[in-house]
């Protein structure tokens, strides 16, 4: 579903990622971890389509195509979900009619009918069950004065509406208590199947015992240096990071 | 002093003038000559150089003589789902004819002797060129405790030949518990430009409500002074929303004078700017006495190469404690030649009060458009969906339902977030 080859991406001049390469196969669960400042939240942003990212190096296809040619919202459309780590506030955009302007261009893309006003919102509150979410914070504002938790739980149920085939949640576990974790996990579930993919960008292995991964990859100055299955996690959470640094770092000035 | 004051170009406009108020046009003659209109250099206007845009694009200073206007013409002027009162304006003048004025107000020809005792000719040239010059004016005036259910539209019809100047003057009064709502629209006929030097004197007296919404949206024939000023009296309120979206050159003054405790006063304002249009929103409110309140938003969207000018003057006197005065000014730049100029001026001299002003200047939030891109949403229009919801919040302020939704689908239009 999703190949990525060689990725060199940089910021203002300044190189983040030096030579990704993953693949992703439709169903599977890929966990991306890593020390803080490594370059996931670049991964997925790249992998989103943010433009402020140059991509000097590389290639990346999705379902056949060349991702990095497609625009942001032809990439969403084309079934890519970015779950951000830091969920923007939009004052004055109501999360219904966002929501239902995102639905209705994306469905419109995929060759389906809009969604008339009450088809729409018996979907909401279809998506709305499965990730717990109250009625009164979808009437506010886009994540405007939601909390931490409350912005992540809203990320899930966008992606719900939306029905991506490759979900990338970065670090949708941060900020969540323990039962909001488990709502949101079993939403994240619900949603899984054969025919989609979720790469879950994360800390901690808390979220990994819900959202069970197939592979396990650490990402570290820009590169991934390790993959392994979900015991991987398990090794992640007991002995951190220094022994892959260590690892990464000698072999890097022999 | 502008070569327009200094030579006799504008001698037509006073000889045009009619005889009556002759003494109120002497004055303002007078006062006129005194200030002159606004040099290159004058503070209040340096941003606006209206004299020279008049010198460059106006050659015939004679009052614009009243022109035919139909039936037909004031009802493709009236918006979708409007129901209210409507007053007819030909370059100035009152068309009772094609009017359909409220029984309970008494509108008429501008006849009192009250004329610019709110709007001081000395304080203003244009103010002072109006009261010398203007040809007819308007008198409206609301009787004590008299609710005017529907609004009153005011549809002012200009046209002029090379330019030539309309001036229209209004006086609004509203007695003790009066509440009148005015909805004022410009359309201008012909092609060529229009100087529009407009006076509007407002009187609320205790209690009253007023509200003042103007469109301004005449296309870039249009060169206009406006001048709204208004005193209010203790308990009551005063709304002013001013929607700016087309024009060549544009001033607007509004200068609000709270007289009486507890009174309200609300200026709120949206410009959305495109072309090589100029609007410039100068805003004064005056606190005179304890315990009034006022509230100023003005908010603005500038594209091409468009200039945008605010300047918000609150003035709490030394006897008006316990004032609140909230002012807030923010502004999107869309272009890299589009300029705005803002500068809250606040003068406080009583001590116990609660004022504060922002003033905001920045472009769109590229995390934001982001974000709504990564949804799905087309780049136009997550870019209209973020304009709209910034320049939403001054609509809000509209309270006749007609007109609210009416501006929302041009400014809507106008963003790109109609779909
Ligand atoms: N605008 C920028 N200019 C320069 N460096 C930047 C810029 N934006 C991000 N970076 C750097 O890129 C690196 C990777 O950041 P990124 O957000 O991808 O890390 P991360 O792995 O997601 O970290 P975390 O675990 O803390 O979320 C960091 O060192 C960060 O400081
Ligand atoms: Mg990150």
């Amino acid at each position: 579903m999703l190949s990525i080859k060689n990725l060199h991406a940089s910021i203002e001049g300044t190189p983040i990622l030096r030579g990704i390469n993953l693949e992703v196969k439709a169903g599977e669960v890929h966990a991306i971890m890593g020390p803080n400042g490594s370059g996931k939240s670049t991964l997925a942003s790249v992998l989103a389509g943010r433009e402020e990212y140059e991509v000097t190096e590389g290639e990346v296809t999705f379902k056949g195509k060349d991702l990095l040619d497609l625009a942001p919202e032809d990439r969403a459309r084309e079934g890519v979900f970015l779950a951000f780590q830091y969920p923007v506030e939009i004052p004055g955009v109501s999360s219904t009619n966002f929501l239902r302007t995102a639905v209705n261009q994306v469905r419109e893309y995929r060759g389906l009918e809009a969604l008339d006003a009450v088809k729409f919102l018996s979907l909401m509150k279809e998506k709305m069950k499965l990730v717990e979410i109250d009625q009164k914070l979808l009437s506010r504002a886009l994540n405007e004065g939601f909390s931490g938790g409350e912005k992540k739980r809203n990320e899930i149920f966008q992606m719900a509406m939306l029905e991506p085939s490759l979900s990338i949640l970065d670090e949708t576990d941060s900020g969540l208590d323990i039962d909001a974790l488990r709502i949101v996990s079993n939403g994240v579930n619900q949603l899984k199947s054969a025919d989609n993919a979720t790469i879950v960008v994360t800390h901690y292995q808390r979220l990994l015992d819900y959202i069970v991964p197939d592979y396990v990859h650490v990402l570290y100055k820009g590169r991934i240096v390790k993959s392994g299955t979900k015991e991987l996690a398990l090794e992640l959470e007991e002995k951190g990071y220094d022994w892959i640094k260590e690892e990464v770092d000698s072999a890097a000035t022999v | 002093m502008s070569t327009l004051t200094t030579q006799d170009t504008l001698t037509p406009l006073f000889e045009g003038a009619p005889a009556d108020f002759s003494s109120e046009r002497a004055l303002a003659k007078e006062s006129f000559y005194t200030q002159g209109l606004p040099a290159v250099k004058a503070e209040e206007y340096k941003f606006t150089q209206i004299a020279r845009k008049l010198e460059k694009e106006i050659s015939d200073f004679n009052p614009a003589k009243p022109v035919s206007i139909t039936e037909e013409m004031v009802k493709t002027a009236i918006f979708e789902g409007f129901v209210g009162y409507i007053l007819v304006l030909n370059n100035g003048k009152l068309e009772e004819e094609l009017s359909q004025l409220p029984s309970e107000v008494s509108i008429s020809a501008l006849s009192n002797q009250e004329i610019g005792s709110i709007a001081k000719p000395s304080k203003d040239a244009f103010v002072a060129l109006n009261q010398a010059s203007f040809v007819e004016g308007l008198a409206i005036s609301v009787p004590k405790k008299t609710q005017v259910e529907k609004p009153i539209l005011i549809l002012s019809f200009a046209k002029a030949s090379a330019g030539q100047v309309v001036q229209p003057r209004i006086w609004i009064e509203a007695g003790d518990f009066a509440e009148v709502t005015f909805i004022e629209k410009t359309i201008l006929l012909g092609e060529d430009k229009v100087f529009s030097n407009q006076v509007v004197e407002i009187k609320g007296a205790i209690n009253s409500k007023i509200h003042y919404y103007r469109l301004q949206n005449e296309g870039d024939q249009a060169i206009e002074v406006s001048n709204i000023e208004t005193d209010i009296q203790k308990d009551s309120q005063f709304t002013a929303v001013t929607i700016s979206l087309s024009g060549d050159m544009v001033r607007n003054n509004l200068n609000l004078n709270l007289l009486g405790s507890n009174s309200e006063g609300n200026m709120y304002g949206l410009y959305l700017l495109n072309g090589k249009t100029h609007v410039d929103n100068h805003t004064n409110v005056d606190h005179t006495i304890p315990h009034a309140e006022s509230n100023e938003l003005y908010k603005g969207i500038l594209a091409d190469q468009s200039r945008g000018v605010f300047n918000g003057k609150i003035f709490v006197r030394q006897d008006a404690q316990k004032t609140n005065a909230f002012q807030q000014n923010n502004n999107i730049l869309l272009s890299e030649d589009a300029v705005i100029n803002t500068k809250p001026q606040l003068e406080i001299w009583a001590d116990d009060v609660k004022c504060s002003h922002g003033c905001t200047t920045g472009q769109l939030d590229e995390e934001a458009l982001f974000y709504l891109q990564a949804r799905g949403i087309d780049k136009t229009q997550a870019k209209g969906l973020l304009l709209y919801a910034f320049a939403g919040e001054v609509l809000e302020h509209i309270e006749d339902e007609s007109f609210h939704d009416y501006c929302v689908s041009l400014v809507q239009e106008r963003l790109g977030s109609k779909f």
